[in-house]
């Protein structure tokens, strides 16, 4: 079976660091970020693990701001 | 392969709803409002409703929802929205109409106008948020608020005696003739998300074809009333909310 790659686009100045996607991701691709924080002074959400994600939407779909873009390529 | 090959245009898989707005949503981090939010705004563009919709909001957390979604929406006086949705879907037969509202909005001030709308069948959907507290102005006890949950004017547990029982709104709806579909439903993971959406979607079909009315009814988080973290308050939610407030279709004219 062809594997798919996955990657996530977030829209940190809306992130509000809710930490819902974090949980939601089963190959713990996303974390909130450490130290850095955005104009609303949250610890947004970041792509940590990028070769993991397979693309499966999941943490875009409990993303109650909808931050979160999610492209999804087929592995040749 | 690399990261700039996979984030191209024909490689999109999800994004947020075109209906909602980049307007910053004033709810607290990971409130249950902004997944309906999506909901909502996916099933009206999935229909291709988005010139044929009119919302009612509330009063109360969701009162800025005609903020967020770009459809026509009129704002109710507190509890008053089914009466405000039963005129426009009277004057307005070939519109989609719904309500917005929370439990404080719909299960407490305005109890008489939305059992009366439900019982009197008119081809509206209430989607009906229960988060067993009053989370606009600072956490109070709620109609819905379950026997021992802990708020700020019954800081030592609800009391069946003092404070009375939690209403179930939708089992009442469920027991009413006007109704076609009542449902209870959550948004607390993906496979309840898609639920949350099919449901949703059933009710505005239901409506369109002129059924009867409809309630969905989502049990959800208010991480800010109930003093936890968001995947706490999930955590709290599925172990207490649950077994009081079943989830599943409690009525369906169709079955």
């Amino acid at each position: 079976m062809a594997k798919m790659k996955g990657a996530t686009v977030i829209n940190t100045e809306r992130c509000k660091g809710c930490g819902l996607c974090v949980i939601a991701c089963p190959f713990q691709v996303l974390a909130l970020s450490d130290k850095s924080v955005n104009r609303k002074g949250y610890n947004y959400a970041v792509t940590v693990k990028e070769d993991t994600c397979t693309g499966c939407t999941s943490c875009a779909v409990v993303c109650p701001d909808g931050c979160i873009t999610v492209y999804r390529k087929k592995e040749e | 392969m690399d990261i700039k090959e996979i984030i191209q245009p024909e490689n999109l898989v999800y994004k947020k709803p075109e209906l909602l707005n980049d307007t910053p949503m004033h709810y607290c981090p990971g409130c249950s409002h902004g997944v309906v939010h999506k909901l909502v705004a996916e099933v009206i563009a999935d229909m291709g409703m988005e010139e044929k919709t009119v919302g009612v909001s509330p009063v109360g957390c969701a009162v800025f929802a005609y903020k967020y979604i770009d459809i026509d929406w009129q704002e109710a006086a507190h509890g008053r929205a089914p009466a405000l949705a039963t005129a426009i879907k009277r004057l307005w037969p070939d519109r989609m109409v719904f309500t917005y509202q929370g439990d404080g909005d719909l299960a407490c001030i305005g109890t008489a106008e939305t059992i009366h709308a439900l019982n009197r069948g008119e081809n509206i959907t209430i989607i009906f948020i229960n988060n067993a507290i009053y989370g606009m102005t600072g956490g109070q006890m709620a109609p819905t608020t379950l026997l021992g949950m802990k708020t700020a004017t019954c800081p030592y547990g609800r009391d069946a005696k003092l404070h009375g029982y939690p209403l179930k709104i939708a089992d009442i709806a469920a027991q009413l003739e006007g109704t076609c579909y009542v449902t209870r439903q959550s948004v607390h993971t993906v496979a309840a998300i898609n639920r949350a959406k099919r449901a949703i979607r059933k009710a505005f079909e239901y409506n369109m074809a002129g059924k009867g009315a409809c309630l969905v009814e989502m049990v959800s988080t208010c991480n800010s009333g109930w003093k936890k973290t968001p995947a706490n308050a999930n955590k709290w939610m599925e172990e207490n909310m649950f077994p009081f407030y079943n989830i599943g279709d409690l009525k369906d004219i169709n079955q």
